[in-house]
């Protein structure tokens, strides 16, 4: 993702659109999902400039044309790890000792 | 008036028959039977020739694994000669990291020999990586269907995982909002596009896992001197399960038991917009577990491949919290970080080698990659963020979407078996449903819907008889 807010002709972007309105849905939905549209974002290359917000026609991987409102500029991915979950942090620790412990019981090695 | 859903859902048979390349309707036999073994070999593929495409391809023979430090923990646990050797495929050493390369690489080899110029699948799971580093492979274009944001665009870190490594095969990935209707947009592509429809559950893809329970029956041998005597899959739309035992068969292990196992995500609903990211799991769970097993026609072909009532003997739910803790283990024990989908299975078999005696052989037939995102503690921050409690504690609190308990101690790794006899009565209610309202089955019926659940004519009859009462 860039700080940009004008895509240039060419660049890699990820574009926004509507696949269903809620009334055009499938009959069988829960309210909650019922109640709002069917949004899809694909990225691709930008056939022409445009602002975040705009509409813009991009060329995707497979060669395809499609048009949609510009959401974002070379789009990124940022998932992580994140920090030690505290009810696993003693699982090994623990479960090795328990195992040390059992092999020594039975005679054996640990 | 119409609308464009309901235009494309009409014209769905015709897209699809170009699609697949297949005719379906040479196998049907009534409204409610069809010739499974006749679609099965409609491929035209003998299974050493699966064994030589997948080789090209980069798949199968994935190192066979004994966990002796996880056997000898569950023996600690376990009572006086008892806790069976556990052992795992391990799958992740597939291309793309999981078992779904089997699937995927017969696909695309359809695909390119069909001359189709690319191939669509709908996933959010590690099918996508899958076909997309074979189309890679045999230079056909792919697009990815996936069913990613909840309408504030937050994904779960899995799939948005899932996402990136599509693309990073060079795929091109549609990330959809919730709701069954990607379905239709896959059709509504596949009509634009001319491309193979590469479905989870067409009998290519479900012919490329019977390696699997091949290679184990095989291995197993070798390492042993016999077939193992349990097989836990991990299940979801029912093709693991389903190639799993198929190749186990084949390789004449028929006694070996198939357990299938998948998370409990009772209470959750799949098409809802609230519970979407509160799942912790994306697949693996009961939630495609059940339904795809009750009826598992409601595939994205007009007959699945994929039927696991078929062939499983014991179907076992674990928490979300047990398998994030055995996750946990596996890395800490065994030197094995994977992903915790493909550990359900291994969950499972935590529990289940307890009750086996020592010389039993307890084979978890799967892992998957893992990374960030797809990793244990990327799913647990994440569902905290979304408001999920996790605690530590005895995993029978465990609330799917409200509370995950992560167990203190292994021996509270206790896997449910679910009720396969109410499974089989769903789906014969399934199969008339979706019959000719008042079709009455025919005896070639009542055979189809014994093989198809597992049973026999009297307990089919018994179950019609009931409905009928009903």
């Amino acid at each position: 993702m860039t700080d940009e807010v004008r895509a240039r002709e060419g660049d890699w972007v990820e574009v926004e659109r509507t696949l269903l309105d809620p009334a055009d849905r499938s009959k069988n939905l829960p309210p909650e999902t019922a109640e709002k549209p069917l949004r899809m974002w694909v990225k691709g290359f930008a056939l022409g400039a445009a602002a975040l917000g705009e509409e813009v026609t991009i060329e995707t991987m497979t060669g395809r044309q499609v048009t949609g409102v510009l959401s974002t500029i070379n789009p990124g991915y940022f998932i992580t790890y994140g920090n030690p979950v505290p009810e696993l942090t003693a699982v090994g620790r623990d479960l090795r000792a328990q195992l040390a412990a059992w092999r020594l019981s039975e005679g054996g090695d640990v | 008036m119409a609308t464009r859903f309901d235009e494309i859902m009409a014209r769905r048979g015709e897209i699809m028959r170009k699609a697949l390349g297949m005719d379906y309707g040479e196998f049907e036999l009534s409204p409610i039977a069809f010739d499974y073994e006749g679609m099965m070999a409609a491929g035209g593929y003998t299974l050493d020739e699966i064994v030589a495409i997948q080789s090209k391809a980069g798949v199968g023979n994935t190192p066979l694994l004994e966990l002796r430090n996880l056997t000898d923990l569950v023996r600690s646990v376990s009572a006086p000669g008892m806790g069976a050797r556990i052992f795992v495929k391990d799958e992740a050493a597939n291309l793309a990291g999981a078992f779904k390369d089997r699937r995927a690489s017969v696909s695309i080899h359809v695909a390119k020999a069909k001359g189709y110029a690319g191939v669509i699948a709908a996933t959010s799971g590690n099918y996508g990586a899958a076909v997309a580093s074979q189309a890679a492979r045999n230079s056909l274009k792919c697009i990815i269907v996936q069913e990613t944001y909840d309408s504030r665009k937050v994904g779960q870190p899995e799939i948005m995982e899932k996402g990136r490594i599509c693309e990073s095969y060079g795929a091109e990935v549609l990330q959809l909002t919730v709701g069954p209707e990607l379905f239709f947009h896959m059709v509504e592509l596949l009509d634009q596009t001319g491309y193979f429809a590469a479905s989870l559950y067409s009998s290519f893809g479900v012919s490329g896992i019977e390696t699997l329970g091949l290679e184990i029956a095989r291995e197993m041998t070798e390492l042993t001197g016999a077939p193992p005597t349990h097989v836990v899959v991990t299940h979801a739309g029912g093709g693991n399960t389903t190639g799993t035992a198929r190749g186990l068969k084949r390789a004449g292990a028929t006694s070996t038991q198939i357990v299938s196992a998948s998370v409990d995500l009772s209470g959750l609903h799949m098409a809802s917009d609230d519970d979407f990211n509160r799942k912790s799991f994306t697949t693996g769970h009961t939630g495609f577990g059940v339904p795809f097993a009750t009826w598992p026609d409601r595939a994205d072909v007009p007959r699945n491949a994929a039927r696991p009532l078929r062939y499983m003997d014991r179907y076992l739910t674990v928490t979300q919290g047990e398998t994030f803790y055995v996750t946990e283990a596996m890395a800490k024990l065994e030197g094995l970080e994977r992903g915790p989908a493909g550990n359900t299975a291994m969950t499972a078999a935590v529990s289940l080698a307890r009750e086996l005696p020592r010389d039993g052989t307890v084979v978890v037939q799967e892992t998957e990659y893992t990374g960030a995102g797809k990793h244990h503690w990327s799913q647990l921050n994440f569902a905290k963020q979304m408001g999920v409690e996790v605690r530590a504690g005895d995993p029978a609190g465990n609330q799917p979407g409200k509370v995950i308990v992560i167990p203190e101690r292994l021996d509270q790794v206790r896997a449910k078996d679910f009720d396969l006899a109410r499974m089989r009565q769903s789906y014969i209610r399934n199969a008339l449903k979706n019959a000719p309202q008042g079709y009455e089955p025919t005896a070639e019926d009542v055979a189809f819907l014994a093989a198809d659940t597992n049973s026999d004519a009297a307990a089919v009859e018994q179950t019609l008889a009931a409905l009928r009462e009903a």
